[in-house]
């Protein structure tokens, strides 16, 4: 079960309890406030930070009628999704640059967040927005972090400057600002070493690094997976330097990622970017409301939607709708639309997306996607017409396509009433759609 | 120093953190209430011990206050004492390294210090005189092999390396036979980080494990998951994922010398049972610890 489902179950079942009551007291808006602060702990999210939420949510879900709604746990929920986007900021936070180039900008971090990865990320991405980026590997501490920067610089052909690890790396800012400017580079990206922000010899080492090359950006990068102690981190690294925004890593993975709600709330700092998978473009603007639904597990709806819209062409929609309606959906069209549906990604990714899915609930879902492999190849082993007329297709014709197919002809037989089902499904929803809009029943694809 | 000195060393954050935090707690209330229980829960959650297992914690904790008719409120956090106790507690917690070779795998995500704990660990069985190999299992990473080659002249150990982008399965074949033919006693496996998200990766770590139940079947083998003692939540899914595709055998946890309390271990004891083995308190070589839970609670709450 997902921790939406969870979470929207659960206050509920707190609702149902004072439903006939006709108002709902202090001690009913306590009850719901726990199960949201359940899930929020759950998520990551810093207890303090938890606490001050949750007493804002209080106020507004008491001054709401929140009996009222037919789904009264929903829209509980809706208040604190509103909440959460609120407080991790309305729009997308972008880099600026400086008017005097080059512009500067410095990655801080723990040890193990992905400076490095995401300094390459960064500068890649810039580049792709005209800028001429210059990578500095002031991080001389951890064995072969210089040569790891410069493997990434090379494989992005990114220019990468390194004086050696026996340099003072305030030393090596200054001279990498001073080469950049003699090359006509109009981006600096310095790689800092990791470290706990509780070692002042090397937090002061950074301030020295700021204090020499003044840089316009300040970006702390932390792992998305980070716990409680992520206002710990953000605190004391923008206490000491001031930081100017946030890059939060390993988002491909399938952490909640409170530790965003956390370190927005003690920084008052933007989240700039995320940092989403193992290849160097893997990096992306960061979009506070969908970082809301997934702290609360609503599922990533707004990215599928794009996703759908990207794939999907809008004009063969409404032809395939059409159709569907008419009855002349034929396994031609079912072959185009799952191609659609694979553009969009791998399943297992597209239905991560949609609320109530998580890693959890997905994992005794098995979406085989050999099985559309196979619905692919078979209905690609008929000819043109009995993919128009499936009625022609015959006991030999069968055999026919399970050998072309590598299939069975049990699995070729399941494929046609599959889809004889499917067609009837789509006549009874047209059908039921001229009486009322509601209903949709079960609705079962074929693979 | 002794051992039971360093631990402590090491865990002076964490010890102070939580301890500080039920005193205070224990100071303020002078009698067992609810809110008392509530502070309680706050205390381990903000520990990143996670919600289930210190629900369960606490009600255990309820209990025995009933139980025992306990009045004072100092007395609880005894009793508190003794329920991490009782979950932390393994019999297990020596790394089994009895054939020559033994091997070593060392798993876990992006980040998390596998490679420095491998670093750590290959020092420690060479200081008791053991002939340790390493294997540069982590083919993917931008210079992930000269990391590992750094630390192992460090130690003074061999390397097994391929080139960059190479079948991590093939750098361990190499190495295997190389541990056979130079008699080693034991033979350390990196792996490349991977987030337990990715199936392909996961899939690759099952490949390494093939090379290793068919070349040395008779071997003891260890294998350790390196968690990050800053991880949340995620830490428990992480230990899942990897118990699917490697029989875990123990945990390491790293980087507790910050102030992250890595309360997480206590949930995945007692969610997963996967006992921690090691621990990291520090950058320097020997900054890493044999776990023993029964000193761990006491260090905690000294």
């Amino acid at each position: 079960m997902s921790l939406f489902e969870g979470l929207s179950g659960k206050l509920q079942e707190t609702i149902n309890k004072f439903k006939g009551k006709g108002r709902v007291t202090e001690k009913d808006v306590k009850d719901m406030m726990r199960e949201i602060k359940l899930a929020l702990l759950e998520a990551d999210v810093n207890f303090k930070v938890v606490k001050d939420f949750i007493n804002k949510v209080s106020e507004r879900a008491v001054g709401q009628d929140v009996l009222e709604s037919l789904t009264p746990g929903q829209q509980v929920i809706k208040i604190v999704n509103d909440e959460l986007i609120e407080l991790m900021g309305r729009v997308q936070s972008k880099v600026t640059f400086s008017s005097k180039p080059p512009t500067v900008f410095m990655m801080v971090g723990l040890q193990g967040s992905g400076k490095t990865t995401t300094s390459g990320k960064l500068a890649s991405l810039l580049r792709k927005q005209g800028k001429s980026p210059l990578l500095v590997a002031c991080d001389i501490y951890r064995p072969a972090a210089i040569k790891q920067l410069q493997v990434v610089g090379s494989q992005l052909n990114v220019p990468v400057f390194s004086i050696g690890d026996k340099i003072n790396p305030v030393d090596i800012a200054k001279a990498a600002v001073e080469h950049a400017k003699l090359q006509q580079h109009d981006l600096v990206i310095i790689d800092t070493a990791g470290r706990l922000h509780i070692n002042e010899e090397l937090m002061d080492e950074l301030e020295n690094i700021k204090k020499a090359v003044n840089p316009h950006e300040i970006l702390l990068v932390v792992d998305s997976m980070t716990g409680q102690d992520a206002v710990n981190v953000a605190e004391s690294f923008n206490n000491k330097l001031g930081v100017d925004g946030i890059v939060l890593t390993k988002l491909d993975g399938d952490t909640r990622g409170g530790a965003a709600l956390s370190v927005k709330a003690v920084t008052g700092k933007p989240i700039k970017f995320a940092g989403m998978g193992e290849k160097l473009s893997d990096i992306e603007p960061f979009f506070p409301d969908r970082m809301a639904s997934r702290i609360l597990g609503m599922g990533d709806v707004l990215s599928l939607i794009e996703k759908a819209q990207e794939a999907f062409d809008e004009k063969k929609a409404l032809e395939l709708e059409k159709k569907m309606r008419t009855q002349q959906f034929t396994l031609e069209d079912f072959l185009e639309q799952m191609q659609q549906v694979k553009k969009m990604g791998p399943l297992q990714q597209v239905l991560s997306m949609l609320p109530g899915m998580n890693s959890k609930a997905l994992e005794n879902v098995d979406i085989d996607e050999k099985k559309m492999l196979h619905v692919e190849a078979i209905i690609k082993s008929m000819t043109r017409q009995e993919r128009n007329d499936p009625s022609v297709i015959n006991g030999s014709r069968r055999k026919r396509i399970a050998a072309g197919s590598g299939t069975t002809i049990q699995e070729v037989n399941k494929l046609l009433k599959d889809f004889e089902e499917m067609k009837k499904m789509f006549k009874a929803m047209s059908d039921m759609g001229k009486h009322n809009k509601k209903g949709m029943g079960k609705f079962r694809l074929p693979f | 120093m002794g051992f039971f000195d360093r631990l402590k060393e090491g865990l002076q954050k964490t010890r102070k953190g939580i301890t500080e935090k039920i005193d205070q707690v224990l100071v303020s209330f002078g009698k067992i209430d609810e809110e008392l229980f509530e502070e309680l829960e706050e205390i381990l959650i903000t520990s990143d011990v996670g919600i289930e297992t210190t629900s369960k914690i606490i009600e255990d904790l309820k209990k025995k206050v009933k139980e025992k008719k306990v009045i004072d409120p100092k007395m609880v956090k005894e009793l508190l004492k003794e329920e991490l106790v009782s979950i932390m507690q393994d019999e297990d917690t020596d790394l089994n390294l009895n054939t020559s070779p033994s091997v070593i795998i060392v798993i876990g995500v992006n980040g998390v210090g596998k490679t420095t704990s491998i670093g750590k660990i290959a020092n420690l069985y060479k200081q008791r005189g053991k002939r340790v190999i390493l294997a540069a299992g982590d083919t993917f990473r931008a210079a992930a092999i000269d990391q590992l080659e750094i630390w192992a002249n460090r130690v003074g150990v061999d390397l097994i390396k391929q080139s960059e982008g190479s079948d991590p399965a093939a750098v361990v074949y190499d190495a295997v036979q190389s541990a056979k033919a130079r008699k080693a006693d034991i033979l350390i496996c990196d792996t490349a980080g991977r987030l337990h998200t990715k199936k392909n990766l996961m899939d690759e770590l099952n490949k390494v494990s093939r090379v290793l139940d068919r070349e040395l079947p008779n071997s003891s083998r260890e294998t350790l998951l390196v968690l990050d003692a800053t991880t949340g939540q995620n830490a428990i899914s992480q230990a899942k994922t990897f118990s699917e595709c490697a029989n875990i055998t123990g945990i390491v946890l790293t980087k507790l010398d910050g102030t992250a309390k890595g309360g997480i271990v206590i949930a995945i004891k007692n969610e997963l049972n996967i006992p921690v083995k090691l621990i990291g308190v520090g950058e320097k070589i020997d900054d890493l610890q044999r776990f023993s839970s029964q000193e761990f609670v006491e260090a905690l709450f000294e």
